[in-house]
């Protein structure tokens, strides 16, 4: 049964289906897994044994009785965890931070209710840098992740807790977000495939806001094809997120097979310039050969206005996240001061003492970008950079059908490395962050090893709605080559 | 010469006028009055982590509706905005607003300030009109010292409705608040009940000498009554002038107005104002507006008062006070012209007369809205009937109405008839009676020759009396004339 652990999610359904395995035993043997490797990674922070086994059991009834029939999905007793950003009723939902200890929440995300109603059973809540904010998953307040692959490293981030939980095989799958590269980074990092769909395709009910007109909620899995599963129960429009999309359902899947012969790959040389690490330029690479040899062309685009992601993120999302983290006052739930005189120090100290560092160093840039007289000078000239970066992937894919480039500029660094540095931090994600100013969507997928034998992530993206192209892509490629296979040793 | 006289008084108000939705303007919970605390507030409403806000369409209607019977321009792609501040009763931390591109731009109201002779007519300009949720409630009361949240409220659906800085003085404003409180209603996009908050007025104060620049402006908070709104203008207005007079200059400040003291005293001034941080609201699409669905909203709209009154006076002959006073409210247009459709359009004065008269004194006396009036259009036009085919006197006509009002009958001929109440128009039995009354009174029949014209009166007193009110009293009278000089 344990070489279970390894297998795709149609596997495990065609296993589940086939009665080899019920979702009770698949659960068991995750959770005990976590019970064996969870202490060194600190991947999941919210576990509740009876709970998950409840809901398998619930997986199993739906099996017994109803094959053959609509209420079983390929998703149906197969396990997963859920970032800690998404509502979880009944269970904590921490958002990583101190603020949100205590929170219990009352009502599912949509994505949780859409992921439970095609039967997936929650094996538990996984860690994540706090309220999404970090690269590293150092900033959580229930401590680092560690990356599967070296315990010195980290993970990447935010979904860092989602990341190491598949690389190392408690969860066959996992929930993450993306404001800037937050499912894209650590899926590099941690050797997995990881997507970002296009803005508004996954609804944003429920899953606790960071930057509203950046969030993505997506799958983290260990294939292209298991992204498209867990992607065909996630998205659709949703009436309580007014930024949802009314679109046709759609079956992301559908495409996977497609021969690669003609296609062709934009290659913006700005994500080739200097920056990037030998280790990482070189699996980046032979990826691309690897294309070719399956019947790509490769072409030169631009993305002049690039370089100017990073700043016009760090303006609008901090704006953004000062605005929607108000809510955490103190008053009606969460984290409040043991002291206070009055409301304002109720206000500040709650404050204060309920944020950890680098949410509030985001809370004052947002304030402050935001304040009467620097409004124009920032927001709004951001806000013009960030059509002028959407414009430039316009132009970009009329010349190609899909981008690619290295997700991440180095592979998984040591913890502390960058943390003294917020700047050296932020552009972990100079390769992601304009996608999600431009609403695109965006895959990483493991391209081989780099310096330390750490894992380097390919990223893909795609045009508006490109989802099927881009797990088609990423799928012939797998099928190729097997790094998506790969294993850390220290959890074997 | 009045010191006041010398000074230019410049009002410009702010109405938030709570929309009469069937729920809240970003969730889809109920907005009813007076629900116990926090049972009308959904995750939604108390900002829970993660939930998000969706528009509530039918406030969006309340808007174009404003928009049109006001002759604004509705703005095809307006934006909701964060307005940023901390406040207990703001679960979100944030207000959703409309700041930069409002919902409703311009338009304007015509009042008509004073009554009588002496009205004149005055047209107030529009700035605005904005989309808002309301925030919920502190309760300070019942706590031992600490504070209560009721959050029932937030998330109400607002219209926010801004003028120009154009009344001059406490009467113009208070004529632009009692306009806007009809109009409001009249759309039926606003309950209008003041007391429990559902229309409430800021007034933005500033006195100048005229021709010199706009002076510094003071803003009277949430004014809730229009005796309040007159008598928190007026002191304002005298103590800028006092402070201006005495060589200090007025600053920019929040006041609350103290009814109890009828004084107003600053809140904050603008040292500490707020900075709001506004920005697009990401979690909202722009609101977009399209040509089909204000025409859709525009066939759905009532006849609006400014375009009744005028049809008033010109089809049914009324004076323009009449006009005016049947279209305070739609209820009493409808009364009134329930009333006329059922006595024919040659009867529209008498109707008029009667309902603003006769009817009116008698709902006022008993605080009494028109819709709940015991006495139904039809029953009055039974009495006014009966009045234009004489059947009955004015006076008898009122007896009618005291009866019908008690409920004793179910129309006006019933109780005629169950009162033997018809008008003796038989000239010859009139005679007769007349004869009586002349041959019991030979006192005032000699005062009156004497040259006594009040003992006339007293004649036809006795005679009208004598048929208990039912003979017709010209005929009375002509007869006592013809028989006295004859």
């Amino acid at each position: 049964m344990s070489e279970l652990i390894n297998s795709s999610l149609r596997q495990l359904s065609a296993a589940l289906a086939a009665k080899k395995v019920s979702a009770v035993e698949l659960a068991t043997l995750f959770l005990d897994r976590i019970d064996k490797f969870n202490p060194a990674l600190n991947a999941f922070i919210t576990l509740d044994r009876d709970k998950t086994l409840a809901q398998a059991q619930a997986a199993d009834e739906k099996l017994r009785v109803g094959a053959g029939d609509t209420a079983i999905s390929p998703l149906t007793g197969i396990p997963l965890g859920h970032k800690d950003i998404f509502c979880t009723k009944g269970w904590r939902t921490s958002c990583g931070s101190q603020m949100l200890a205590n929170f219990v929440s009352p009502y599912d995300a949509n994505v949780v209710e859409k992921l439970a109603g095609a039967g997936m059973v929650t094996l538990g809540k996984l860690n994540m840098d706090e309220f999404a904010m970090g690269s590293s998953n150092e900033t959580s307040y229930f401590g680092p992740v560690k990356n599967p692959w070296d315990v010195s490293r980290v993970p990447g981030g935010s979904s860092g807790g989602s990341a190491a939980a598949i690389a190392a095989r408690l969860t066959p799958a996992a929930t993450g977000t993306d404001t800037g590269g937050s499912i894209r980074q650590p899926a590099a990092l941690c050797g997995l495939t990881g997507l970002k769909p296009t803005y508004g395709v996954v609804s944003r009910y429920g899953m606790i806001a960071f930057a509203s007109s950046l969030d993505q909620g997506g799958p983290m899995a260990k294939s292209a094809e298991d992204c498209a599963l867990l992607l065909n129960a996630m998205a659709g429009f949703d009436p309580r997120d007014s930024t949802s999309l009314e679109r046709p359902a759609e079956d992301y899947g559908r495409d996977l097979e497609k021969p690669l012969a003609g296609l062709k790959i934009g290659l913006p040389k700005e994500f080739f310039g200097a920056g990037m690490d030998d280790d990482v330029r070189a699996a980046v690479d032979a990826a691309l050969a690897e294309y070719r040899k399956l019947g790509a062309t490769t072409v030169e685009v631009q993305l002049p206005n690039s370089g100017l992601s990073v700043p016009a993120y760090y303006v609008i999302a901090p704006a953004e996240a000062s605005s929607n983290l108000s809510r955490f006052d103190g008053v009606r739930y969460g984290y409040r001061a043991p002291e206070y005189d009055d409301l304002t120090e109720m206000y500040s100290r709650s404050r204060a003492q309920g944020f950890g560092a680098e949410v509030k160093r985001r809370i004052l840039i947002g304030t402050y970008v935001l304040s009467h007289g620097y409004y124009d000078a920032y927001y709004l000239q951001a806000q013009k950079i960030r059509r002028l970066i959407a414009a430039d992937f316009v132009e970009a894919f009329k010349e190609c059908d899909v981008i690619m480039g290295p997700t991440s500029p180095s592979v998984a660094f040591a913890f502390g490395a960058k943390s003294a540095d917020p700047v050296q931090m932020y552009l972990s994600d100079i390769y992601t962050i304009s996608t999600n100013l431009a609403g695109l969507p965006g895959m990483s997928l493991p391209c081989g090893f780099g310096a330390n034998n750490m894992p380097v992530g390919l990223q893909i993206i795609g045009n508006w709605f490109g989802e099927a192209k881009m797990l088609n892509v990423a799928h012939q490629y797998q099928k190729a080559t097997d790094w998506h296979t790969r294993m850390p040793e220290g959890v074997k | 010469m009045s010191r006041t006289t010398q000074w230019e008084v410049v009002i410009g108000l702010e109405t938030h006028a709570q929309l009469q939705t069937k729920s809240k303007i970003f969730s889809g919970s109920s907005i009813a009055f007076g629900a116990e605390p926090n049972v009308q507030a959904s995750a939604v409403d108390i900002a829970l982590p993660g939930v998000l806000p969706v528009l509530n369409r039918e406030a969006v209607v309340c808007a174009i509706k404003f928009g049109l019977a006001v002759g604004a321009k509705i703005t095809p792609r307006s934006v909701f905005a964060r307005k940023n501040y901390f406040y207990p009763d703001l679960p979100k931390g944030y207000q959703i607003s409309q700041f930069e591109i409002p919902v409703v731009l311009g338009g304007g109201l015509a009042i008509r300030v004073g009554a009588g002779e002496t009205a004149t007519e005055k047209f107030v300009n529009l700035t605005r009109a904005h989309l808002e949720e309301d925030a919920g409630k502190s309760l300070h009361e019942d706590f031992h010292g600490r504070t209560g949240i009721d959050l029932n409220r937030a998330g109400t659906p607002l219209l926010e409705i801004v003028t120009e800085p154009e009344m001059r003085s406490s009467a113009e404003a208070v004529a632009y608040a009692k306009a806007l409180h009809a109009l409001v209603q009249w759309i039926g996009i606003c309950d209008g009940n003041m007391q429990e908050g559902s229309f409430r007025c800021d007034a933005n104060v500033s006195v100048r000498r005229p021709g010199e620049p706009l002076g510094t402006r003071r803003e009277i908070k949430n004014l809730n009554s229009f005796r309040f709104m007159q008598q928190a203008i007026d002191f304002e207005v005298q103590w800028q002038i006092n402070e201006i007079e005495e060589g200090r200059a007025i600053q920019q400040a929040t006041v609350l107005f103290d009814p109890d003291t009828g004084e107003t005293r600053s809140m904050r001034t603008k040292e500490d104002a707020h900075d709001y941080r506004y920005f697009p609201d990401p979690d909202l699409l722009p609101l977009e507006i399209r040509a089909d669905w204000i025409a859709e909203v525009k066939s759905g709209l009532p006849e609006l008062p400014q375009a009744m009154k005028a049809r008033f006076e010109t089809d049914y002959g009324l004076s323009s006070y009449d006009a005016e006073t049947l279209t305070t409210t739609r209820a009493a247009s409808k009364f009134f012209e329930d009333t006329v459709a059922a006595t024919g359009k040659d009867s529209a004065k008498l109707c008029a007369n009667w309902v603003t008269g006769e009817l009116a004194a008698h709902l006022n006396k008993t605080d009494m809205p028109i819709e709940a009036s015991p006495v139904s259009a039809a029953q009055i036009a039974g009495i006014i009937r009966r009045i234009a085919d004489n059947t009955i006197s004015n006076k008898i006509a009122r007896d009618v109405f005291e009866a019908l009002w008690a409920g004793d009958g179910t129309d006006a001929d019933a109780v005629i008839e169950a009162n033997g109440w018809k008008q003796i128009t038989d000239t010859d039995a009139i005679e007769a009676l007349v004869d009586e009354v002349l041959a019991a009174n030979q006192k005032s029949v000699e005062e009156y020759r004497a040259g006594k014209e009040k003992a006339f009166n007293a004649l036809v007193g006795q005679a009208m009396k004598a048929t208990r009110g039912k003979a017709n009293p010209q005929q009375v009278t002509d007869l006592l004339k013809k028989k006295l000089g004859g």
